[in-house]
């Protein structure tokens, strides 16, 4: 029988090994057909253990009713941006350049009220699984800063159970997956744009994840046409190639980028896992488009920044640092690298700030 | 109702709501707003006072600076000098520099008779304390001749209601003007559903819902070392002298609307109510839940319920049906008696006007023009309307309007110093007396 540790060593052994070889093929495409090859087969007869880690799974908070699918995401490269000849292009979404992003899993759904009341009420943190010296976070839920009740009904009515949360700043959906992180053991954190575009496209290079004919958008998501001037249920659209649903649509999802215009005009040689972590509050970009947006807004290429705006109407001074009242369009899913970072580097990950 | 004999002739409802009447028909009439303010320029400088600083009050500090061009904040008063600080600088942040905002050392006054100093130094006051101080605080702001936006409610008990009504009206004989924060009043589309409601729209209101249904609230939790005032001052909303209960904190915007559009007020009210989720020691005395009855004169009944309970179903709304059809205001949707959608409101989310901020541009431009905006009688009746719902679900009694109104309930005292005993205090093991359907008396 093969003892635990010995299993973990070899599971951290082999993530470390991946992430040099990952690193590796971007300098040698031509080659990577062969070593992804011989990496699986390795895997195969190796380590059933790590085959499992790159499995889906299903997060589980304090026990079954609360639960978060993840699916696994390959790794790999792929063109960032869209052309200028695309229908609906913006100048911030150029020039197109390649892109490589690690592996990670990532929420097959945007958050749903039911979960991120839990992050709201902090009524089921006694249930934090306990941590041992493996777990990927030691941090303590008591130490994560909770998010205020909201003063007037974040909902507006549109709906709770299985609907997406909206209205959260993207403190608010940082910290949220400060505290899930506390509350799993596993590490979570919002999507880098590369990564949120890599995971929409699914293998893509068209407008939308499915093609160009805005005539199926109806089929894959929620928008102004089709949405009835509300949010609805995550997860009643068809999922993208990678089993993902709502990249198009539904509500917008936060990701961590700053959101810098000419950021890609930087990145003419292709870069590994972008991220503009610039300390300005606004803006920072989010991704996909909403239940209130045009087709244009919902293509995998196109960014949005966001705006002190999304407060006007909270009628609080200072204004709330966890909602944006006049953002009922915003939500976000969560993903979890495969390659856990170091604690430091956590931190860095969850010490978003904001302001008014 | 037929049985009107024992209505106070100077308090009557009828009488108020022709009196209501024809003051909001004057309002509408008279063109005010943004573009009015280019006339004003350079008028006047107005002072600005801020009693009650938490967030709504410096929210709301931040609008009356931002409807007019020369208005300027002087004074600010608050119980707690921490909270007249982070007022401050949240309003300087927001401003970014801009001059508006000179309250020197001397004229941030802290305490229970802070209000006094601050209003003295002012032509125009926001009172936004804790609603059981507001009737104290509007009669000296009014009887020094100041206009006045005032939060809702406007008070937590029948005592604190008629000082309002009776300042209400000479503040309307001294041409000041009040604004009341009841904010649906100036948003758009309540405004233009209310008007097609009185065209007709739906025939004569028969029955609604009125909902403030979500997960509730801040606590504060004890300190060491607080006094037992203190404590209930910070943690405020869960004490009936300070706050009312949310019945009357939140859910008066929905019952609000429903007197409004029925153009009436209730004649009774009866109900249930209780605390089933937010019961610990932090959450003082009020309930977590209330559904009440509300019959009006013409027959109509309004079901109103308000609910502080995490996971439970979320809706903030108001829904009338008529003798014609029906209307739901969160949809801006109004439909046939067979069902179908005979109009849309047609903006959709943030194309209106934020009605906070329209509140304030109203309130000045009025000022600026001599209008007189007199919010407060409107004020104190929904403010009383929802008292009487609380009455209602806290006694399990079926309680009358006027009851209500000529009740002596007093749960604010005339006076409050460090040295005051809060009206409801801790047992032994630091439980709060809850009021019992079939027990407490509540007129």
């Amino acid at each position: 029988m093969i003892r635990l540790s010995n299993i973990s060593f070899f599971y951290q052994g082999f993530r470390n090994f991946f992430s040099k070889l990952s690193f590796n093929l971007l300098m040698k495409t031509e080659t990577k057909l062969k070593i992804s090859t011989l990496f699986i087969v390795i895997l195969l007869l190796g380590s059933p253990f790590f085959l499992q880690a790159q499995n889906n799974y299903v997060e589980s908070l304090a026990g079954p009713d609360f639960t978060l699918p993840m699916q696994f995401i390959s790794g790999g490269s792929f063109k960032m941006g869209s052309p200028k000849t695309e229908l609906g292009h913006f100048g911030d979404e150029s020039p197109q350049h390649i892109v490589t992003v690690n592996d990670f899993w990532i929420g097959q759904f945007e958050i749903t009220w039911d979960l991120y009341n839990l992050f709201v009420s902090r009524e089921l943190d006694a249930q934090q699984k306990i941590k041992s010296s493996d777990s990927e976070v030691q941090i303590d839920v008591d130490a994560v800063s909770g998010a205020t009740t909201p003063y007037v009904e974040m909902s507006f009515g549109m709906g709770i159970d299985n609907f997406p949360a909206i209205c959260m700043t993207q403190l608010a959906a940082v910290k949220f997956c400060e505290w899930l992180s506390a509350m799993t053991g596993h590490f979570y954190r919002l999507p880098t744009e590369a990564e949120w575009e890599y995971a929409c496209r699914a293998g893509s290079e068209s407008a939308y994840s499915f093609g160009e004919d805005i005539g199926q958008l109806s089929e894959f998501a929620w928008y102004a046409e089709n949405s009835n001037d509300k949010y609805q249920k995550v997860g009643t659209k068809k999922p993208n190639a990678w089993g993902l649903y709502d990249m198009h649509g539904n509500v917008a999802e936060w990701t961590l980028d700053q959101y810098i215009p000419t950021a890609y005009g930087a990145r003419t040689n292709g870069v590994n896992n972008p991220l503009e972590a610039g300390e300005k509050v606004y803006p920072k970009t989010v991704r996909g488009g909403s239940w209130m947006d045009k087709p244009n807004r919902l293509r995998s290429a196109a960014r949005r920044p966001s705006s002190k705006q999304w407060k006007k109407r909270d009628p609080q001074i200072p204004k709330s640092k966890w909602w944006h009242t006049d953002a009922p369009f915003v939500g976000f899913r969560v993903v979890r690298p495969l390659i856990t970072p170091t604690e430091e580097e956590q931190k860095k990950y969850w010490k978003y700030e904001s302001t008014q | 109702m037929k049985n009107k004999k024992n209505e106070n002739k100077s308090q009557s409802r009828r009488d108020f709501v022709q009196k209501t009447a024809m003051a909001t028909g004057a309002f509408l009439t008279v063109p005010m707003g943004v573009e009015s303010m280019a006339r004003v320029h350079g008028e006047q400088k107005l002072k600005l006072a801020l009693v009650g600083c938490g967030g709504r009050g410096s929210g709301a500090a931040v609008q009356a600076l931002t409807a007019d061009e020369n208005v300027e904040l002087v004074a600010m008063a608050d119980a707690f000098a921490d909270r007249i600080d982070r007022s401050l600088k949240g309003i300087q942040e927001h401003f970014d520099g801009e001059k508006k905002i000179d309250v020197k050392e001397k004229n941030r006054f802290v305490g229970f008779d802070a209000y006094k100093k601050a209003i003295d130094l002012a032509d125009v006051v926001i009172l936004t304390t804790p609603p059981g101080f507001r009737p104290y605080h509007f009669e000296y702001a009014i009887a020094n001749d100041k206009h006045v936006f005032m939060e809702k409610p406007v008070a937590t008990d029948p005592v604190g209601i008629r000082k309002v009504l009776e300042t209400a009206k000479i503040a309307k004989a001294k041409k000041l003007n009040v604004v009341v924060g009841l904010q649906r009043h100036y948003q758009s589309k309540y405004i233009d559903l209310k008007q097609r409601i009185d065209a007709g729209a739906i025939g004569k209101i028969r029955s609604g819902q009125v909902y403030w249904n979500d997960a509730g609230v801040w606590v504060k939790k004890r300190q060491a070392g607080q006094s037992e005032l203190e404590y209930q001052m910070r943690n405020w909303y869960y004490f009936n002298w300070l706050c009312g209960d949310h019945i009357l904190e939140q859910h008066i915007h929905n019952i609000d609307v429903a007197n409004w559009f029925i153009g009436d007020y209730p004649v009774s009210a009866q109900g249930m109510g209780g605390r089933q989720v937010r019961n610990g020691k932090d959450h003082g005395e009020i309930y977590d839940h209330h559904f009440v009855e509300f019959t009006y004169a013409s027959g109509a009944v309004i079901a109103s319920q308000c609910r502080h309970i995490p996971g439970t179903m979320s809706r903030v709304d108001e829904v009338f049906q008529g003798t014609k059809g029906s209307i739901e205001i969160g949809k801006g949707i109004i439909t046939g008696l067979d069902g179908e959608s005979t109009y849309e409101y047609p903006k959709k989310w943030g194309e209106d006007p934020n009605p906070y901020q329209v509140e304030h541009d109203r309130l000045f431009a009025s000022i600026r023009s001599g209008g007189v905006i007199a919010d407060a009688e409107n004020g104190a009746k929904s403010t009383l309307t929802a008292i009487l719902g609380r009455m209602a679900t806290y006694s399990g009694k079926k309680i009358t309007f006027e009851e209500a109104l000529n009740s002596k309930l007093h749960l604010m005292p005339e006076q409050v110093t460090w040295d005051t005993t809060p009206p409801s205090l801790p047992d032994a093991n630091g439980n709060y007396p809850i009021p019992t359907p079939g027990k407490t008396k509540m007129i």
